[in-house]
């Protein structure tokens, strides 16, 4: 537990409760939060996690070698189940992203302004996410050095993707999804990173941050297009956002697959898309905001409200689960209502008990405001949920693909050494990212968090002073 | 001081076509005037009077988009969203141009090295132009076209990356990204005299005003 110096957790709707605490001053707002990336050493904390990522994430490359070397074999996938661990792990990651841009451009649009103080680290960690996403559809071809095969590029065969395929809108929802969330990222740094090259104290920080802070000088004039554009990102993100997972459920619902083929499944997957980002948000910033002394930024309300979010989330994807039941039931096909009865009670029950137990029934525990404010509590339901959303994507790909309409085909899938040691590496790949984001970069929007300070208001102070 | 800011702009007015007045005033060359304030509500009654009196080249360097700034310099709305529209809108044909020509087509654009040829892709009998397929990729190349072409245009109006500027050379300066707003007068407006120009930032609230040279 933490100890707070404002309560600001309190629901008194006639005050507006503060979203920075203990700083009454624009200064030592910046002095805090540059503090992260300007203090000489980070905590021995962050030197831990990156010794133990940077391993994962070299595994990954010595693992990814093998699998370029030998074939696709070293993994589980087999036949029937020829989607096991990459295209799990593709959607898992997928997922984790929407988080950011759920953050950044939605809650933007509705004004929410507790979003500033923890938007920067969500789109860091969507930005890290698709990445370990992309990585999987990529290196899951099979023939690698083919992979261009995925873009409309003239090749020597003088053929073409084929549109009418779901895999292929994946690739331009996916690539669009990290492109739009990249220059999302980038714009909304830029006034930080002018704010690092201020205060660099040698000439070598001053140019690093100097380059890709493009000059900026806070010009209100500049300040005016920088804010329409950040209107319009947020606008385009919003609906991108929601199509990404869509399109990502299309690989499924568009199939005849029994237990895939549902027309639920687009808002379903972007309902658990925002959950498992949630979580993964809260994994990363709670353990961050203790150790580079956050919190007065990220403060227990907007853990609190990040747990409320979980907590529809969660019901949501607890609702669909019902749904899907309810859906296989209802349309009598005795493939569909075979499919569902299996997820719950066949060969895969133990990962589809996990999943519910994890999604559904652990972030009930949210309705309570001692569980909502306490640190330990939403730390572990952060990382079941994490958990409980991996085997979501386990679940439904692994359950519907072993056991389809001929039982002469029915297999059980079990995966490699390689497929669990890679899973590994690409949290690897992930922290690595995010640990290198931290010490580097603005880990809070700096000028955000300045901007919904009561002092930031021009109106304020003059009607003060008079 | 509201009304020596609009005498001052008349007397200028005629002054107009002698500016060699301005630069020869100071022996060093000048960029302009910076004057530095502590609070947002004091930069915004400041720039209220700054443009009432009739300043054109002149700009408001703050840390975070003050409300209603903008408004108070006169700053006129931006035409980027018509530039993103205008982009996502040639995203739509863009991206059904490229699935009808790919997938139903067998036009041949060139044979070079590489043959580039429309390939009409016959599967499971449906139609070449199977339209509702195409909206998510169109969906998406729309998307993708406005947020590069409004990320690329709000730069390039803004005239950034520009790696230096007049202002980077004044010590004080520096604060503008932390806790300082900064109204900026440059030299070559004329409206410009040194000696009144400071004077009015000073009598608006300046905390201190600093010549930054050229």
């Amino acid at each position: 537990m933490t100890t707070l110096p404002i309560d600001n957790t309190l629901d008194d709707p006639t005050k507006r409760s503060p979203l920075v605490l203990g700083h009454d001053d624009f200064a030592s707002v910046t002095n805090t939060i540059c503090n992260v990336n300007e203090r000489r050493r980070p905590p021995r904390a962050w030197y831990i996690c990156f010794a133990i990522s940077s391993t994962f994430l070299g595994i990954l490359g010595i693992l990814i070698g093998y699998l370029f070397w030998t074939g696709v074999g070293v993994w589980g996938n087999q036949n029937p189940a020829m989607w096991g661990f990459p295209i799990v792990n593709f959607v898992f990651w997928v997922g984790i992203g929407h988080a950011g841009t759920l953050i950044s451009a939605i809650l933007f649009l509705f004004r929410q302004k507790w979003r500033t103080a923890i938007n920067r680290f969500a789109e860091a960690m969507t930005i890290f996410a698709v990445i370990c996403a992309g990585m999987y559809p990529g290196i899951h071809v099979g023939r690698v050095w083919v992979t261009y095969w995925l873009f409309p590029i003239p090749n020597q065969m003088e053929m073409w993707p084929q549109f009418r395929s779901p895999l292929l809108w994946d690739v331009f929802a996916v690539g669009t999804y990290f492109t739009v969330s990249l220059l999302f990222w980038y714009v909304g740094m830029v006034p930080d990173l002018a704010t690092l090259r201020d205060r660099a104290t040698t000439k070598f920080k001053a140019i690093a941050y100097g380059i890709f802070a493009l000059g900026w000088r806070g010009s209100m004039r500049h300040w005016h297009r920088y804010e329409r554009a950040y209107l319009l990102l947020a606008a385009l993100a919003t609906p991108l956002v929601l199509s990404v997972h869509s399109v990502v459920s299309f690989d499924f619902a568009v199939a005849q697959l029994p237990g895939w083929h549902t027309t639920i499944f687009p808002p379903y997957f972007v309902a658990g898309a925002i959950f498992s980002g949630f979580a993964m948000v809260m994994t990363l910033a709670i353990p961050a905001r203790q150790w580079w002394g956050l919190k007065d930024f990220i403060t227990m309300r907007h853990l609190e409200n990040m747990n409320k979010i979980i907590l529809v989330t969660g019901s949501m994807v607890g609702y669909a689960y019902a749904m899907e039941f309810f859906t296989a039931w209802y349309s009598g096909s005795m493939y569909e209502s075979f499919a569902f009865v299996n997820r719950a009670f066949g060969q895969y029950a133990w990962a589809y008990w996990i999943m519910v137990s994890c999604n559904v029934i652990v972030p009930q525990i949210f309705w309570f405001r001692k569980a909502r404010q306490s640190i330990l509590i939403m730390f572990i339901a952060s990382l079941l949920v994490n958990v409980g959303m991996w085997f979501e994507r386990f679940v439904i790909i692994v359950t519907s693909l072993t056991q389809d309409f001929l039982p002469s085909s029915w297999d059980y899938f079990t995966p490699t050494w390689v497929d669990l040691v890679m899973f590994a590496g690409s949290f690897g790949l992930f922290l690595t990212l995010f640990l290198l984001f931290i010490r580097f970069l603005p880990v809070i929007a700096i000028a955000e968090v300045k901007a919904v300070m009561p002092q930031a208001n021009p109106h304020a102070d003059h009607g003060g002073d008079h | 001081m509201n009304d020596s800011g609009t005498t001052m702009a008349k007397e200028t007015m005629q002054a107009i076509g002698d500016k060699s007045k301005n630069s020869e005033s100071s022996e060093v060359k000048m960029f302009g005037l910076l004057a530095e304030f502590e609070t947002p509500g004091a930069i915004l009654s400041a720039a209220k009077k700054v443009n009432e009196a009739g300043y054109k080249w002149w700009d408001c360097c703050v840390p975070f988009p003050v409300h209603g700034l903008d408004k108070a310099m006169g700053v006129r709305p931006t035409i980027l969203p018509w530039i993103v529209l205008g982009a996502g809108i040639t995203g739509a044909i863009l991206g059904a141009l490229l699935q009808w020509y790919t997938n139903a087509a067998t036009l041949e654009l060139w044979s070079g090295p590489i043959t580039v040829t429309g390939y009409a892709f016959l599967v499971s009998g449906k139609p070449f132009a199977s339209i509702p397929t195409w909206i998510p990729v169109m969906f998406e190349l729309t998307i993708l076209l406005a947020a590069i072409s409004c990320v690329v245009f709000m730069f390039v109006l803004n005239k950034l990356p520009q790696f230096y500027h007049p202002c980077f050379n004044v010590k004080r300066f520096a604060r503008v990204t932390d806790d300082r707003f900064f109204i900026v007068i440059e030299a070559r407006d004329p409206n410009f005299y040194q000696e009144k120009t400071a004077e009015m930032l000073t009598s608006l609230g300046a905390t201190a005003v600093e010549e930054v040279p050229a």
